[in-house]
C-alpha cells in the first residue's frame, strides 16, 4: 500500500515535473521573442542545478515551513489558513501571477505579503507578522510556489492605472550620490558586466528568492532595499507604498514569465 | 552669514525640484568650454600612479566596474561602458576632466555617475550629503592616469 503511494506520487511528480517543464520551455521562447529574460537565464549552470531540483533547491525550507503554517490555527478566531482555504494548492493556484492587486478597501495596490497579513488581522484575529520574518516569508514562499510554472499577469489597467504609473516613474527615476535609475542597469545594460557580476533585467517572477549572498530566501522589496543602497540613496520600508507600486511595475515588465519561486540566485 | 543661509535655502529648494549645481561649498568652480573643462581642479597637474589606484579602488573611484583597462593585476573589468585603452589619442585632457567630472554635460541618459558633483540628487543617503564621489586630487590624479593610455 505504502509502496504503491509512493510510486502513484513518483509518477504523478514525474508527470507534472514533464508538464512543468514543457510549460516553461514555451514560456520562456516567447518571452524570449519579446525580449523578457529570466534571471534564471543569466545564471551559472550550477545556480540554475540547484534551482531546478526541489531537493537541492534550499529555497524549499521555506516552502515546507510555509506549508506547516497553511494549516496551523492561530488568533482568537481560532482558524488556520486551510479552514477558509482548503488545498492551497487550489486555492492559491493563480495568487502568485496576479499580485500586486488593487484592493477597494484600501483603495491603492496590496501584494501577497500585505494579503496575508489582512487574513491574519481581519480573519483570523491574529497578529500580522513582520516583514521579512520567518514566518512572511514561509508563507510567501508556499503561496507563490502554487503558481509555479503559470506566466506572471498582472493587471495594471482600471484603478491599478495611476499606480502602475508612479511604478514606472520610480523606475525611471535617478535616484542617489551615483544618480542611476533602475533601467540604467536593467533595461540599458541587461546582460552586460558590471565587474565580476551579469546585470541582469530585474525581474521578479521568481520572488520570495533563495539568494546565496543572503543564505536566506528574502523578499523583491529585499532586494529593491538593496539596489538602492548600492546606489547611494535612501531605501524605502519595505510594504512602502513606492515599493509596491514598484513591484506591480516591474512584475508587468516581466509579464508572461513563468513563476519560479523559490529561485536561486547569486 | 545671511548669504550663506540664503544660499543654502535656495540649495534645498532647487535641490527639490530636480536642478543640479555645478559647484558648491564642498566641490571648486569650473568653467566648461567647447566639451572639456580646460583648466585643473586643483591648479596642478596630478599623479598619475595615484591615479591607477583610483580607477581600480571600488571605494573610490571603481572606474573597473564598468569599464576595460590595461590593469591586468585586477580581475574581472565591467563592460558597461567602453574600453578605456587608448582614451587619450580619442580625447584631450579637457574633455575627458569633463566627462569625469559630470558626463551627464555630454550626454543627460548616460548611466555614468557625476564624479565631482555634490547638489541636486534624490533621495540621497545621509552619509553622501554635500559629499562629491571624487575629491579635486583624485579627479585630477584619475585624468593624470587617464592622460597615459595613448
Amino acid at each position: 500500500m505504502k509502496i504503491r503511494q509512493l510510486l502513484l506520487a513518483l509518477t504523478g511528480t514525474i508527470a507534472v515535473a514533464g508538464l512543468g517543464l514543457g510549460f516553461v520551455v514555451s514560456q520562456t521562447t516567447s518571452a524570449k521573442a519579446e525580449g523578457i529574460r529570466s534571471g534564471y537565464t543569466y545564471a551559472t549552470k550550477e545556480t540554475q542545478g540547484l534551482q531546478d531540483d526541489e531537493m537541492s533547491n534550499p529555497g524549499y525550507l521555506w516552502v515546507d515551513t510555509g506549508e506547516d503554517l497553511w494549516s496551523k490555527a492561530e488568533g482568537d478566531a481560532g482558524k488556520s489558513c486551510n479552514d477558509c482555504h482548503g488545498d492551497a494548492a487550489d486555492s492559491m493556484k493563480k495568487a502568485g501571477v496576479s499580485y500586486p492587486k488593487y484592493k477597494d478597501d484600501i483603495g491603492k495596490m496590496q501584494n501577497i505579503e500585505q494579503r496575508i497579513n489582512q487574513c491574519r488581522t481581519d480573519n483570523m484575529k491574529a497578529k500580522a507578522w513582520k516583514w521579512e520574518s520567518n514566518q512572511l516569508l514561509s508563507m510567501t514562499t508556499y503561496v507563490r510556489n502554487q503558481s509555479t510554472g503559470m506566466p506572471v499577469s498582472v493587471a495594471v489597467d482600471g484603478p491599478a492605472k495611476p499606480f502602475f504609473e508612479k511604478g514606472k516613474a520610480f523606475f525611471n527615476q535617478r535616484r542617489g550620490l551615483l544618480d542611476m535609475a533602475c533601467k540604467h542597469c536593467h533595461e540599458d545594460n541587461a546582460g552586460n558586466l558590471i565587474r565580476a557580476n551579469v546585470l541582469s533585467q530585474g525581474q521578479i517572477n521568481g520572488f520570495p528568492v533563495y539568494r546565496l549572498k543572503w543564505g536566506k530566501v528574502g523578499s523583491s522589496h529585499r532586494r529593491f532595499r538593496g539596489c538602492n543602497k548600492q546606489v547611494r540613496a535612501k531605501p524605502f520600508k519595505n510594504g512602502s507604498d513606492e515599493y509596491v507600486n514598484l513591484e506591480l511595475y516591474v512584475a508587468w515588465r516581466g509579464r508572461g514569465l513563468p513563476v519560479e519561486t523559490p529561485a536561486v540566485r547569486n | 552669514m545671511k548669504m550663506h543661509r540664503l544660499l543654502g535655502a535656495t540649495v534645498i529648494i532647487a535641490a527639490s525640484v530636480g536642478m543640479t549645481f555645478a559647484a558648491s561649498a564642498e566641490t571648486v568652480a569650473y568653467k566648461i568650454v567647447d566639451d572639456g573643462i580646460p583648466k585643473s581642479l586643483t591648479g596642478k597637474s596630478g599623479d598619475a600612479k595615484a591615479g591607477r589606484k583610483v580607477a581600480y579602488n571600488r571605494k573610490t573611484g571603481n572606474c573597473l566596474a564598468c569599464h576595460k583597462l590595461p590593469i591586468p593585476e585586477q580581475q574581472f573589468h565591467g563592460e558597461v561602458g567602453p574600453d578605456l585603452k587608448g582614451v587619450a589619442s580619442r580625447y584631450s585632457e579637457a574633455e575627458i576632466r569633463l566627462r569625469v567630472v559630470d558626463s551627464k554635460k555630454m550626454n543627460s541618459d548616460t548611466i555614468m555617475p557625476a564624479f565631482y558633483r555634490d547638489s541636486g540628487f534624490t533621495r540621497l543617503q545621509k552619509k553622501w550629503v554635500g559629499k562629491s564621489i571624487l575629491k579635486a586630487q583624485e579627479v585630477e590624479d584619475l585624468v593624470a592616469y587617464l592622460m597615459t593610455l595613448k
